[in-house]
Formats: C-alpha cells, sequence, structure tokens
C-alpha cells in the first residue's frame, strides 16, 4: 500500500498519513480495523520522528536525523505495518527489555502497564516515554516482530513489523 | 477569563471552553507531533476555570484519533477538572463498535475521579 524511505519531516508524515487514510477508507476493511492501522502508523511515525539517532565519528556525538523507512501492506491475513530506523549501540538494550516486555504481556496487563505508565510514567520531553509501544502492542493484538541489525561499531538498524488481522 | 474556542486541524481537535454555560468540547483528532504546545493553554484555563467553576459543568471528549503524545496531556487536563466541587460529568463520545476508544475511555475512567459517561453515536 505504502513504502516510504528518508528523511522525515511534519509535512511528510502528514502526506504519509493523508495517503494510507484515503486508501483505508477505500478498501473493505471495517472501521475498526481501519482505526487500528491508522493509530498503529501514527505511533510508529512518530517513533521515527522522535527516535532515529546516529553516531558519528566525525562529530563525536550523536545526530538527530529524523528519517527511516515506513512499508504498509495488506495481505489475505492482514494489515502489516513495518518500520526500520537508525539508533545508537546505547538504546540498543533497553529498547530490547521493553520490547521483551511487552511481548510477555496479555491484553488485560497491556491494559494495566498502559494506565500505570500513563498515569506515572515520567513523560520525556519528546512526548511519549515508552507509551507509544505498549499502545502499538494493544492495538495490534499481535506480538511484535523486531529485530536489531549492527550497521557499524556504533549504530544499529532497528526494525519493527507490527499486525492487525482482519 | 475569555473563552476558547479554536477550530479543527487534520492534526489536532475543536476546542471549544465556554465558562458561562459549563461547557467544555473537545472534538476530532489530536495527532500532533508535539501535544504539549497545544494542550498548555488548555489545561491553564481549566487551572483557571475550576476555581470559579460554572455550577454544572459538563466535558465533551469525542475523538476520532489520538495518539499517546496527547494521551497524557487529556490526563492532565482530567486531573485539572478534579479540583472541581460542583457537579461535573465527562461525557466521552465513541463510535460504534469502535471498542478501542471506548477502552481508552474506560483507562482514564479507572484513573480519574470524576464520573464518566461512555456515549455510542454512530459517526463522530
Amino acid at each position: 500500500m505504502l513504502l516510504f524511505k528518508g528523511e522525515l519531516t511534519e509535512d511528510l508524515i502528514n502526506s504519509i498519513l493523508h495517503a494510507i487514510e484515503l486508501k483505508l477508507t477505500d478498501s473493505d476493511a471495517n472501521l475498526k480495523i481501519r482505526k487500528k492501522v491508522f493509530n498503529i502508523l501514527v505511533e510508529c511515525l512518530q517513533n521515527l520522528y522522535h527516535h532515529t539517532e546516529m553516531n558519528s565519528d566525525q562529530e563525536q556525538q550523536s545526530k538527530e536525523v529524523p528519517s527511516g523507512m515506513v512499508i504498509v501492506a495488506n495481505d489475505d491475513d492482514g494489515y502489516s505495518i513495518m518500520t526500520g530506523n537508525f539508533i545508537t549501540n546505547d538504546s540498543v538494550s533497553s529498547l530490547k527489555t521493553k520490547l521483551e516486555y511487552i511481548n510477555k504481556l496479555d491484553r488485560e496487563d497491556l491494559k494495566k502497564m498502559y494506565q500505570n505508565v500513563l498515569n506515572n510514567g515520567e513523560m520525556t520531553l519528546k512526548g511519549g516515554g515508552s507509551l507509544g509501544l505498549i499502545e502499538i502492542a494493544r492495538k495490534s493484538g499481535k506480538k511484535l516482530e523486531y529485530g536489531f541489525a549492527p550497521i557499524d561499531n556504533m549504530n544499529n538498524f532497528f526494525s519493527l513489523n507490527v499486525k492487525v488481522n482482519h | 477569563m475569555e473563552d476558547i474556542r479554536i477550530e479543527g486541524t487534520p492534526k489536532t481537535p475543536t476546542v471549544n471552553f465556554i465558562k458561562a454555560e459549563g461547557i467544555l468540547e473537545i472534538k476530532g483528532r489530536s495527532i500532533p507531533e508535539n501535544s504539549i504546545e497545544f494542550y498548555k493553554p488548555l489545561i491553564d484555563w481549566i487551572e483557571d476555570y475550576a476555581r470559579t467553576p460554572h455550577n454544572a459543568t459538563n466535558v465533551n471528549i469525542q475523538l476520532e484519533y489520538f495518539n499517546t503524545s496527547s494521551s497524557k496531556c487529556i490526563l492532565d487536563l482530567f486531573k485539572k477538572l478534579e479540583a472541581i466541587n460542583n457537579s461535573i460529568t465527562i461525557n466521552w463520545y465513541y463510535e460504534e463498535d469502535d471498542e478501542d476508544m471506548l477502552e481508552a475511555g474506560e483507562d482514564y475512567d479507572a484513573i480519574i475521579n470524576i464520573p464518566f459517561k461512555m456515549i455510542e453515536i454512530e459517526e463522530i
């Protein structure tokens, strides 16, 4: 349905969301599924926008460039929202721990965790803490598929595949 | 204090806060990249309103979509409303069959000490 790769700006995010919304409205998917896919895409793009970070030898410090790739696909089983972005080595272990933890929880526990993070969790300046990933898992109803691929000695490519069944 | 009237955009909701009627409405979509910027004036307004509220306050939340960045701001907004001692109800509207939006209302209901009324409507 959609493939995007490159630097992300707010305008581009708006265009991507608009394009997907039109395609979803034209599809046979029911309202519940359409809203899930749209909501998950909103959170995934937000993650790419706020959490892409790369270390480079030249600058000796991490540089944030909102960029990455996103694919929205539809097959017989349902929808896939796939994203990929660069992150620094230091962020890998905490992100991995979060994802492993979220994947162990059932629906009811995810709900409790969401309420707990919403009510007590630290809000980062960027606006979300780990609420985004919990929300993605809740809306999807499936386990999150993810991978980390080392790029060089400082950076990783993080990929996430979120599924929504028909 | 002046009422707040903000027109909705594809990423931010329509807002009508009318002090003389005790009506606080947020409708549409709330999916901005930075929600604090949008919600800060609303939260400040409610803090002010809560000091001398109308004798009955009706809060109408009718959202089609909201992101997690907005969800924390909406919680902060509800928390400011908890200071109101007069009659107050939060009407949480959700589209028919949109269980996720109903559940989102139940999340707030579990945290906030104000009566919630879940209202199913045909279309938002």
